[in-house]
Formats: C-alpha cells, sequence, structure tokens
C-alpha cells in the first residue's frame, strides 16, 4: 500500500488534470480549481517547513563556526528582522518596505549587473579558435552582434543590384538557422515533457517518489 | 499488471480512433457555425500547436462570421483541442508499445549521450578530491515537468553519491522542491544500504528571489568549493551566473535545461550540457531501467514520425497544395 498509494494518487490526479484539459464539464473544471487551491495550501505549509530549514541550516554553521559563519549570523539576523519589522510596523509602511526598496532590490540588481561581465568572459571561452566549429561560431557572432546596431546597416556588400547589410544577414541567421535548430530543441522538449507525464501518470516513473525507477 | 497494461494501451488505441473521427466533424461544426465568437482563440491554439498558416486561415474566416458567446464544442470534449488530443494519443500509443517490447526482453539501442556518461566521472572526481558537490534543481517549482525530471536525476545522482560516500549539497528555491528532494535522496541513500549519509540540513531552503537565489548558491560554490556541480532544469537569467561561478571555481559542470535561451551559456560555461529532451531522458539513461528505456525509445520514434510528417508537410508547403481543410 505504501508503495502503490502514491502510484495510485498519481495516475488519478494526472488524469483529472488530463481530462480537464480535453473536455469542459463544470465538475471537472472545478476539482482542477480545487488542485490549485490545495497547492497553495501545501505551498503554505512547506514554506514554513523551508524558512525553519533555512533557520536550522544556519543556526548549525554558528554553532559549529564553520568556514564563513558571518554570513549566517547575517542571515538569521535579515530574517528574524523582516519577522519583526512586518509584525510590529506592518508590511506597506515603516522598515519592511524600505528593506525590500533600499536593500534588497539594489542587491538583485547587483546580481543581475554581473551577467554582463559574466557574459563577456564567456564569450571569450567561447569564440577561442580553436576548431573549424569555434570560427564558425565567431563569425556568425560577430555578424549578428554588428547587424543589431546601427553601424551594421551601413556595412555590407553589393550583389549585382542587391545590397546585403550586416544587418540583412544578421536577420536571415537568426531567422533560419538559428530558429531551425531553436525549433528543432523546442520539439524534442515537448515530446521529453509529454513522455516524462505519460510515465508518471502510468506509474512507470516513479523516482520522484523517492522509489527508484 | 500485464492485464492492466494491455487495457490501458487498447483503450488508447481506441480513444485514438475515436477522436481521429471526430475531428472531422468537429472542424465543420467549427466552420460552418453561425455563432461562434471563437475563432480568434482557435487560431492562438493552432499556432501554438504549429498549425500551418492556411488551416489558420481557415479559422480565423469561420472567427470573423461569428459574433455571438457560444464556444465550439460537441458537449463534454472540446474540439479546439482535437489535434492536441489525437497527437497525444498516438504518441502515448507508441510509447506504450516500445515499452510492452521492452518488457518482451527485446534488446533497444539507445544512443549515447556524452553528459549522463560523465556523471560517474564527475561524483568519482568529487570523492577523489574530498570535496563535495552540487545539485542545483533550477528555479521553476515542483509542478514543471523539468523540475520532476530533475529531480528523477536527482534521484540517480543521489545513489551514485551514496555508493560514493560522497556528501551532496542541493540549495532549493522552492520549499516543495526542497521537501520532494530531501524525499527522494533519502531513499535513495536507504537504497544503497547508507541511510547514514543523509542530512537533511543538505538540501535546505533558500529564498524565493531568483537573484538572491543565485546569490546563495555561488556563495556556497565559492566556501564548499565543490568539485562537482550539477545544475539540472529548467533556469532563467541567473544560469550564466551560476555556471560562471562554477568554471572560477574550478568544479567539473554537468548542466541539462529544457531553457533554450538559456542552452547556449550552459554550453559555454559548462563542460557537459543535456540539450532540451536530453533532460528528461537523464533518468532513464542512468537507471538502465528496461521498462524506461522502452519508453525512451518510444520517444525516439515519435520524433521519427513527426520528422516525417514535417518534411512532408514542407514538401506540400512548396507545391502549394494546402490539406488544411481536410485536416479541420
Amino acid at each position: 500500500m505504501k508503495r502503490t498509494g502514491p502510484v495510485v494518487f498519481g495516475f488519478l490526479i494526472g488524469m483529472l488534470m488530463l481530462i480537464q484539459y480535453f473536455t469542459q464539464v463544470p465538475w471537472i473544471d472545478d476539482r482542477y480549481n480545487n488542485v490549485l487551491d490545495w497547492k497553495q495550501v501545501v505551498f503554505g505549509i512547506t514554506l514554513i517547513l523551508g524558512v525553519v530549514s533555512l533557520f536550522l541550516h544556519h543556526w548549525k554553521k554558528i554553532e559549529r563556526k564553520t568556514g564563513g559563519w558571518g554570513y549566517s549570523v547575517v542571515t538569521i539576523a535579515g530574517l528574524l528582522f523582516m519577522i519583526a519589522a512586518a509584525l510590529i510596523f506592518g508590511r506597506e509602511e515603516g522598515p519592511y518596505p524600505w528593506m525590500f526598496d533600499h536593500v534588497q532590490a539594489p542587491m538583485q540588481s547587483t546580481m543581475f549587473a554581473l551577467l554582463a561581465f559574466y557574459v563577456a568572459s564567456a564569450s571569450y571561452r567561447a569564440f577561442r579558435v580553436r576548431s573549424f566549429h569555434a570560427a564558425l561560431l565567431l563569425t556568425a557572432g560577430v555578424i549578428v552582434m554588428l547587424g543589431r546596431v546601427p553601424l551594421g546597416e551601413m556595412m555590407g556588400f553589393h550583389i549585382g543590384e542587391h545590397y546585403f547589410s550586416l544587418g540583412t544577414i544578421s536577420t536571415l541567421i537568426l531567422d533560419y538557422p538559428n530558429l531551425a535548430a531553436k525549433r528543432g530543441v523546442m520539439i524534442g522538449v515537448g515530446l521529453g515533457m509529454t513522455a516524462t507525464a505519460i510515465k508518471i501518470i502510468l506509474g512507470i516513473e516513479r523516482t520522484y517518489l523517492g522509489k527508484g525507477a | 499488471m500485464r492485464m492492466a497494461f494491455r487495457t490501458v494501451w487498447y483503450g488508447l488505441l481506441v480513444a485514438c480512433l475515436a477522436c481521429a473521427w471526430s475531428a472531422p466533424s468537429a472542424a465543420a461544426h467549427v466552420a460552418h457555425a453561425d455563432s461562434l465568437d471563437g475563432g480568434a482563440q482557435e487560431a492562438e491554439g493552432a499556432e501554438a500547436q504549429g498549425v500551418s498558416a492556411s488551416s489558420e486561415e481557415v479559422l480565423d474566416g469561420a472567427g470573423s462570421e461569428a459574433e455571438g458567446g457560444e464556444t465550439p464544442s460537441t458537449g463534454w470534449f472540446d474540439t479546439e483541442h482535437t489535434p492536441t488530443a489525437v497527437a497525444t494519443l498516438l504518441f502515448g500509443a507508441i510509447l506504450l508499445f516500445f515499452i510492452r517490447s521492452a518488457r518482451s526482453g527485446k534488446p533497444l539501442f539507445i544512443r549515447r549521450i556524452a553528459g549522463l556518461e560523465a556523471v560517474d566521472e564527475a561524483v568519482g572526481r568529487a570523492t577523489e578530491m574530498g570535496r563535495p558537490i552540487l545539485y542545483s534543481p533550477g528555479l521553476d517549482p515542483m509542478e514543471e515537468v523539468a523540475t520532476v525530471a530533475s529531480i528523477n536525476i536527482l534521484g540517480q545522482v543521489a545513489r551514485k553519491a551514496g555508493e560514493y560516500e560522497t556528501r551532496l549539497i542541493m540549495p532549493n528555491r522552492d520549499p516543495i522542491v526542497m521537501t520532494v528532494a530531501q524525499e527522494v535522496v533519502r531513499e535513495a541513500l536507504t537504497q544503497v544500504g547508507r541511510p547514514d549519509l543523509y542530512n537533511a540540513d543538505d538540501i535546505y531552503y533558500t529564498t524565493q528571489s531568483q537573484f538572491g537565489y543565485a546569490a546563495a548558491v555561488c556563495g556556497t560554490m565559492m566556501r564548499e568549493r565543490p568539485a562537482t556541480n550539477f545544475f539540472i532544469g529548467h533556469f532563467y537569467a541567473e544560469s550564466l551566473i551560476l555556471a560562471e561561478t562554477g568554471n572560477a571555481t574550478g568544479a567539473i559542470q554537468i548542466a541539462g535545461t529544457d531553457s533554450d535561451s538559456q542552452l547556449p551559456f550552459f554550453i559555454c560555461a559548462c563542460d557537459y550540457t543535456l540539450i532540451g529532451e536530453e533532460l528528461y531522458a537523464g533518468s532513464v539513461y542512468l537507471s538502465r531501467e528496461p521498462l524506461l528505456l522502452g519508453a525512451l525509445k518510444g520517444q525516439d520514434v515519435a520524433k521519427a514520425v513527426l520528422l516525417v510528417v514535417l518534411i512532408a508537410g514542407a514538401i506540400l508547403a512548396f507545391f502549394g497544395i494546402d490539406i488544411g481543410p481536410y485536416l479541420g
């Protein structure tokens, strides 16, 4: 029962979700909305587990004085301060929204801004010409990058009466080989998603239950 | 079990035939209804399913005449989804056929996937270096299939980590994913006879914030210096931040995502990348479970069928032959 119960439950709920997509029966729609409501309840409960897990994880680091335990002090202090600020001053005014606007938002922007430097370092590695494929990637990359800026429109060549700017070639690269490859990936992803869903609904794939395949 | 399997198999075939039979009548219902207002929705649905432009025009035409408030339907079945239903049932039937073949013991050839072949090497490296493994399941919640696929791979990675007695660290963005992951890792370690290696504190919640999560994972990589990083799941803009930080720490990195916009970043910054569907094949490939291998083979065959249909469609479009009206 311990093994088959979750599989049977998964089959029933999975089939309900599948049938709901293809039908317009109000009763099934209602059950679907029930499941979505339940998801919110489950999320709320697991969020408590998550916060407890976060607290314990960092608390043990502080207790054992493991490397970087100072960061754990900041994490727990921040967690407790935000809870206290929301309880005492409310979520609409006082230190709670101030911390969001003046601490969390700038920190998030900083992390996002780091992306620019990481793009540069990753591009440097990717564009090193070590093989024919890398050379091809470099050429396509340069054309697309130049083609996206006004300068690219001024650069180009004539074939007969026709003028081909880097902008036009860039659009051709993006609209044909690039889009074809992306669609190939997306078709594979779609089939993979469907196959995984069918395997889970039929109880063939059970690893997610922690029961092994 | 065999009886149930056979019932599902024949049920799918019958349902498939029923859907195919109902498609033309449903299409006729859509095309000739006087009081429809679902034309625009039909066209959107058709676009999402990759239906040709000509059939979209047919549907748009139906919509342009429509002014009423009725939804196109034959009652209990939403005819808007007929093509999806037929494709799903056909695909399901192909999968079940190959699973059945696998049950009969027929050997199945599965192509080599470098990223998954490297899992043993990656876990072994962490063991030799005496450092932990870091596993990130991506940012999506548990109901997303990519996250389910990631958790399936996690189970196999945890088994190997247990066999090699290597610590597995897993920061999570979603508390439900964290709870499921804790259970999966505990079961995996129990199955390999090492329940003592399980530490719930190593599979922990960080934050719901996207870049807060990125910062937490990067911080863990810099402090714990894991020898191996797994980034398996659905990622967004933080993918390159994670992969480049991991690269800077010198870890061997295996990534896998179905997000086509993040794939180039992982390919640049990671040693191995599972591209698109390989993410969904991961658990099967690692477990080598015959039944699941059958499903994987069925997936490949379905892809081949789809490829033939696409080529045939391209040829027909090239010669200006429109079969849209016949398909509905």
